[in-house]
């Protein structure tokens, strides 16, 4: 179960990441996209998800990963993202709740380059009983 | 002039095993019932399963070949409600329309986007803002 302190706290993104051209054409080019100048609109879940899983990880938060499924999604994009944007994210746990015995999370990516906010990602992970 | 009620046709996406894994690779998302059918069957899922956000991503592509790019989306939501289940050897069509709904001003439009997958609904009120030239 989660620890309800948990709820409300917000965790920063332990590195920047850099985004390069690559990573914009490798993910393109999967869902056939041809046009590799700005990232696909959900890219920043390349970005976030994995936030998500060291945050959720976290023995102080306790969350169980291997039995997350993906809830919804959701973006709000400032901008496009392209390469050579450096990022770090910032983390908070929004909403918990259980229901049917499930753990319900969602948890809010905000996407910054220096004190710009370019994307927010909210994410809902269902733990699953 | 209101674009409202504009209907973008169906499509299909083919999604198959390979995909899913240069998807896992592009994105990061190594879950293995994304790839691995005794892990996906260990934890109760009937086969493996496609990444929601790769269904999302696909219907992220037809949405942008709407709206004339990536950069005209400023917002894009979904719910994953069913999964999308994944056959060795089986190509999986996964059919995607939409319509242009609600004008929220300034040449924005809502796009309610529809995701289906062997006659089942496989998205939730997807949905996104983004301008269309009027």
């Amino acid at each position: 179960m989660l620890n309800p302190e948990s709820v409300g706290r917000t965790f920063p993104g332990v590195d920047e990441v850099r985004v390069t051209q690559e990573e914009i054409t490798e993910f393109a080019r999967v869902i056939g996209e041809n046009s590799f100048d700005i990232a696909p609109p959900t890219f920043a879940i390349r970005l976030t998800l994995s936030q998500s899983q060291a945050i959720l990880s976290d023995p102080s938060v306790g969350l169980d990963w291997s039995r997350v499924v993906h809830g919804d999604q959701k973006f709000e994009l400032h901008r496009p993202i392209v390469a050579g944007d450096v990022f770090r994210c910032a983390s908070t746990i929004e909403n918990y709740k259980v229901a049917a015995g499930n753990e319900i999370v969602t948890i809010r990516t905000d996407v910054l380059s220096g004190d710009e906010l370019v994307v927010e990602t909210w994410s809902t992970l269902v733990v699953r009983a | 002039m209101s674009r409202v009620g504009e209907v973008i046709p169906e499509r299909s996406f083919i999604i198959n095993r390979a995909l899913l894994k240069a998807y896992a690779d592009a994105s990061g998302d190594q879950n293995p019932i994304h790839q691995s059918e005794d892990f996906a069957k260990s934890v109760g899922l009937p086969d493996v399963i496609c990444h929601g956000m790769l269904t999302m991503a696909l219907a992220g592509k037809f949405l942008t070949d709407f709206v004339g790019g990536s950069r005209n989306v400023t917002s894009f939501s979904s719910r994953f409600v069913k999964p999308v289940v994944v056959p060795a050897g089986t190509d999986v069509a996964l059919l995607i329309s939409g319509v242009v709904g609600s004008d929220l001003g300034d040449g924005r439009y809502q796009i309610d986007l529809t995701a289906m997958c062997n006659g089942v609904k496989v998205l939730g009120m997807a949905k996104a803002v983004a301008s269309l030239n009027s």
